[in-house]
């Protein structure tokens, strides 16, 4: 590989890797500095072409950030840059959630840890609906919607299937119809 | 056993659509299926992926992946979990992406969504049961401090602009404060 094209990759591995850290809460929150870093300060990607980025980054499977950083590598390097791009933003989440796991698990035992973790449980209850409420009110719009939420609801909670078959179904649903 | 988390976080890496909380009862049935963790210690990887910068299902399934198997499950699990959307962009990029197929996603994306609301209602539900909150010897079947947390979680989160990172840590400073 020619000295460039390996600057190129290093490149993009970095700006990825230095926006990877941010990504607090599911990566919208680092949207608009990803935006910053490849629109004004790299000139990777035209201001007006980075909204199509971001729509398509949301409707891929994955997280938006990682599947922006993939998208934009490709654009650029093609097809090692789209893995320069994924390794750089993944790279330094990947250690924080490893460190903190190690931590946690030589902790778990202490007991104010485990106090704390009475408190913390309840709360990932109340973020995970508060997550079913969020999507609820952009997916749930009409009769037949609501009740395809209450059916997969039902399924969900009574039929010992995986969860992927009745998701599936989900998708399908508009094409029978 | 490295096997069994690179395919059950390869097919996760391939349905994760809606982001965030969708995949983490998806998680939640792998990790049951193969008898990694109770839902109650799956509880507590959740709360840390949800402290940690990065996509919390990513998160998620790296902690999984380092306590099945240290350092190489959770090397495993990265790369399991994120390889489907790495080679779904690359070929989308390749066959352009036009309007047409925008249209066919959001058809499908009809019948999905709602299905994914009944998935994270699901897990919020399923949650409180096994963390003991419901369903309990407890005053009339219920674990009433949990509830309070739950409630007012809920309720900061609907009626602030509070992060969801300080939910965590307030509920984990009142723990201290109550059961210590």
């Amino acid at each position: 590989m020619e000295k460039n094209k390996i600057k190129l990759l290093w490149d993009i591995f970095f700006t990825f890797f230095k926006i990877s850290p941010v990504s607090f809460g599911g990566g919208y929150a680092m949207i608009p500095l990803l935006e910053r870093a490849v629109t004004v300060k790299k000139k990777w990607v035209e201001e007006k072409d980075i909204a199509d980025v971001l729509v398509m980054a949301q409707t891929v499977p994955g997280s938006i950030a990682v599947n922006t950083a993939t998208f934009i590598g490709y654009r650029i390097a093609g097809l090692f840059g789209a893995i320069a791009g994924t390794i750089g933003i993944v790279t330094p989440t990947f250690l924080i959630i490893v460190a903190l796991a190690a931590l946690f698990l030589s902790f778990q035992h202490n007991p104010i840890v485990e106090a704390a973790f009475m408190g913390i449980r309840p709360a990932i209850v109340a973020l995970i609906a508060y997550a079913a409420i969020t999507i609820g009110k952009t997916a749930i719009f009409n009769t037949v919607t609501g009740i395809i939420a209450g059916v997969a609801l039902i399924l969900f909670l009574f039929v010992p299937v995986h969860p992927i078959f009745i998701l599936i179904a989900g998708s399908y649903w508009y094409f029978i119809k | 056993m490295y096997w069994n988390l690179f395919v059950s976080f390869l097919k996760i890496g391939f349905i994760s659509f809606g982001g965030g909380y969708a995949m983490i009862p998806v998680i939640e049935y792998e990790v049951r299926a193969h008898q990694w963790l109770s839902t109650q210690e799956f509880t507590d990887v959740v709360a840390i992926a949800g402290m940690s910068p990065g996509p919390i299902a990513t998160n998620s399934a790296v902690f999984v992946g380092y306590k099945v198997g240290g350092m190489l499950g959770a090397a495993i699990s990265a790369v399991a979990v994120s390889l489907p959307s790495l080679l779904i962009v690359v070929l989308l990029s390749l066959f352009m992406y036009k309007m047409k197929k925008r249209n066919f996603m959001d058809n499908a994306f009809y019948g999905l969504r709602p299905v994914i609301t009944g998935l994270i209602a699901y897990a919020a539900i399923h949650f409180a049961m096994q963390n003991d909150m419901i369903g309990t010897s407890k005053l009339l079947g219920f674990e009433w401090i949990g509830i309070l947390f739950v409630i007012a979680g809920l309720g900061l989160l609907l009626f602030t602009k509070i992060n969801p990172v300080m939910v965590i840590l307030l509920s984990g400073v009142m723990g201290v404060v109550i059961y210590y």
